[in-house]
């Protein structure tokens, strides 16, 4: 028997009917019709709201422009002053060590002790290098010749690295001096070499995991205006009358915003190649699939805040709070999470963004996919189903 | 279909407070049927149960056939409602607007290209399909809500004071409207708070703090009034409606108007006396009649009775 093939969504009953309270509810059946009228209309209030526009477009590429500068670990040109009491070929040679090697700017000589103080207060240096005047004698006569490095402590992260880059410019500028030109053979000795990131360079760690924190930030930030728009301009009663099904609510208001996010994505990948020359080594319809999933988590979210805020305000302030510093901070973006107390540790568990952020520097700089990330992509997948679940738990078309 | 709308002892309660206490009524297919009352009286809360916006506390409520209760979604393909806000996408165009209700309700096509020419062609908005809503008058974005809200050409339909804040003039161009709508078939349910708007109904539900104090036409209802009523033309107005509040023989004195309008107990014994007393208070009486009381003097005389109106 053919199917009765019902191009319009009401199912029409006989008219006369007793109010009984009676038979099973037949489910409103979905229609993509009411879902892409939705849709339509969504887009069309982005498309005339030019502060949602430049949110969509203009702030991601910023952001990425912005944080992909701001954030860096490379530390080079530390300003350093030296104090040469030696005066001798020798010391000559070693702070040319210290110049060449790149790390430090040597900004100009001191005359004596009083100099050094002054400068480290103001910050005028971040190190002073100071060479005792038997260095030469010293070394000419192979005792143990110490030079004394100063270093501003106020920034701890800088001056931990330029007391490693100073020591170890110490020990090859005496082994030089011990061998004068002989060779001699090292037991032991660390042959190392880096993967994936092969110069170190911040941005390469930066930028990729950067597209998760947009994204988490981005989607809240627009979704969390949709319900609640319509709640505080009344239109939400309207809506609330026609047979639209909750379902096509949601996800008619989702689908130009998944637009959006799609094309930031590319945004941000484009960004990071060519601004950065980030690389990108994994498969293009991975990553689409796992933003995508991500995306859809975060938009869910966006949406249940604003079902449960119901005012634009409050919605945007709580998206900013949910989204913006765990995925910051507790996604390990910026923040190394194994060094976290285990108080922060444990609440980074629930953070979204730092599931994705591993999935993003494996797929951009290693290359790898679901083999390697299949806990990553079922974290997003999980995040999708729960955003999801949170927006279509939340907004009930009935007024309060 | 036997009656359009069939409610029976429908009840609303947010927590302590009985929005909708016990109301019963029907209504019969191609009826203008009014709810006329004070702000928070319960007719919103009303249409808003019939509309399935708003799960009723108890009750039974059946709308075009269907039992609003339990075929919450389904009832609304048969209804058109429009909120007492303005409620279409002022961001959106006339013809956006209405492509995306008519999306909503499933008319497509030919149809929708002539339900489109309908509406525009009713609300005077043929020139006008490209501009944003939120730049047309008030009187223009009713009609356009009406409009939207009989796109899909619905057995009933729903008006929550769909006139307010709108000049006399569209006004009275919105009710004819309605009229032409109900003379092709179109049920009418329709809350209003202007008392002249309740002459243009059929029948009337007065309602006050969420009961039906009345249900009938207009001219009935005009017939609840127990006291005759006279009309006191004087310059001291709120002096002489003062003074005669809680005189023996007088039931109520209100202002209406320049004129007071007094309910008394005998009518031609007041008209023989009450100058007399108005005079010995200093209080100059122009001319006193008798008149056949408005809706607006039997309302104000059955929510009297009622025990008054809620505050606010």
């Amino acid at each position: 028997m053919p199917r009765r093939t019902d191009a319009h969504p009401a199912p029409e009953r006989p008219s006369r009917r007793a109010p009984d309270p009676g038979p099973a509810r037949v489910p409103p059946r979905l229609s993509v019709r009411r879902l892409w009228a939705m849709a339509a209309k969504e887009w069309l209030h982005i498309r005339r709201d030019t502060r949602s526009l430049a949110m969509a477009f203009a702030m991601p590429a910023a952001m990425v422009l912005l944080f992909g500068y701001v954030i860096t670990f490379d530390i080079n040109d530390i300003p350093t002053a030296v104090l040469d009491q030696s005066h001798t070929a020798e010391s000559r040679d070693l702070v040319d060590a210290f110049r060449s090697s790149g790390y430090f700017r040597i900004t100009r000589p001191l005359a004596s002790d009083a100099d050094i103080s002054p400068l480290l207060t103001r910050g005028t240096v971040r190190m002073v290098l100071v060479i005792p005047p038997d260095f030469a004698r010293n070394l000419a006569a192979a005792r143990p010749a110490p030079v004394q490095c100063l270093v501003d402590g106020g920034d701890a992260n800088t001056a931990s690295i330029a007391i490693n880059y100073a020591q170890a410019i110490a020990a090859s500028y005496s082994a030089k001096a011990v061998l004068k030109g002989r060779t001699l053979p090292v037991p032991a000795q660390a042959e190392s070499r880096v993967w994936y990131n092969e110069d170190l360079k911040s941005s390469n760690m930066i930028v990729p995991g950067l597209m998760a924190t947009i994204m988490m930030i981005l989607s809240a930030l627009l979704t969390s205006l949709t319900i609640a728009r319509e709640w505080e301009r009344g239109t939400m009663e309207q809506l609330a009358a026609t047979p639209v099904h909750r379902l096509e609510v949601i996800f008619g208001k989702l689908v130009p915003y998944l637009g959006i996010g799609f094309v930031d994505i590319l945004l941000v990948a484009v960004v990071g190649g060519v601004v950065f020359a980030v690389p990108f080594r994994g498969s293009a319809f991975f990553l689409i699939v796992t933003a995508m999933l991500f995306l859809v988590g975060a938009q869910g979210l966006g949406i249940f805040i604003s079902a449960a805020a119901k005012s634009q305000f409050l919605a945007t302030q709580l998206a900013m709070l949910a989204t913006m510093l765990p995925s910051l901070l507790l996604s390990g973006l910026i923040f190394d999470l194994a060094s976290m107390p285990t108080a922060l540790q444990l609440i980074s568990l629930v953070v979204p963004a730092r599931y994705f952020v591993v999935a993003l520097r494996g797929i951009f700089l290693k290359g790898v996919g679901l083999h390697v990330l299949w806990a990553q992509a079922l974290g997003m997948l999980l995040f999708a189903t729960a955003g999801l679940g949170l927006a279509v738990h939340a907004f009930r078309k009935e007024i309060a | 279909m036997t009656c359009a709308v069939e409610v029976e002892e429908l009840t609303k309660k947010f927590g302590d407070f009985t929005a909708v206490d016990h109301v019963t009524f029907t209504v019969e297919p191609g009826e203008i049927f009014g709810f006329l009352g004070p702000n928070g009286a319960g007719k919103t809360t009303t249409l808003r149960m019939l509309t399935g916006l708003l799960q009723p506390t108890s009750g039974e409520a059946c709308v075009a056939g269907l039992d609003v209760r339990q075929e919450t979604e389904a009832v609304k393909h048969r209804l058109g409602y429009m909120s007492q806000l303005f409620s279409l996408y002022g961001d959106l165009t006339v013809d956006e607007n209405i492509t995306f209700f008519a999306g909503l309700y499933g008319v497509r096509g030919e149809r929708l290209e002539a339900r489109r020419a309908w509406v525009l062609r009713m609300a005077g908005l043929e020139h006008h399909r490209d501009q944003l809503t939120a730049e047309l008058s008030l009187g223009w974005k009713q009609r356009l809500a009406l409009g939207c809200a009989v796109l899909h050409e619905p057995p009933i339909l729903f008006l929550d004071e769909p006139t307010s804040g709108v000049d006399p003039i569209s006004r009275r161009n919105f009710w004819e409207l309605i009229h032409s709508l109900a003379d092709a078939g179109t049920t009418v349910l329709v809350s209003t708070h202007y008392m002249e708007e309740a002459e243009y109904c059929h029948r009337l539900a007065l309602m006050n703090r969420g009961r039906l104090i009345a249900l009938d036409t207009p001219a009935n209802v005009r017939r609840l009034m127990r006291e005759p009523l006279l009309e006191i033309a004087t310059t001291d107005g709120p002096a002489v409606a003062q003074a005669l509040q809680g005189r023996p023989g007088v039931a109520e004195a209100a202002m209406f108007g320049r004129a007071v309008h007094v309910a008394v107990e005998n009518a031609a014994e007041a008209t023989a006396s009450l100058p007399a007393f108005l005079a010995s208070r200093g209080l100059h009486v122009d001319r006193i009649h008798a008149i056949e009381p408005s809706l607006e003097d039997v309302f104000v005389d059955l929510v009297r009775r009622e025990g008054g109106a809620v505050a606010g």
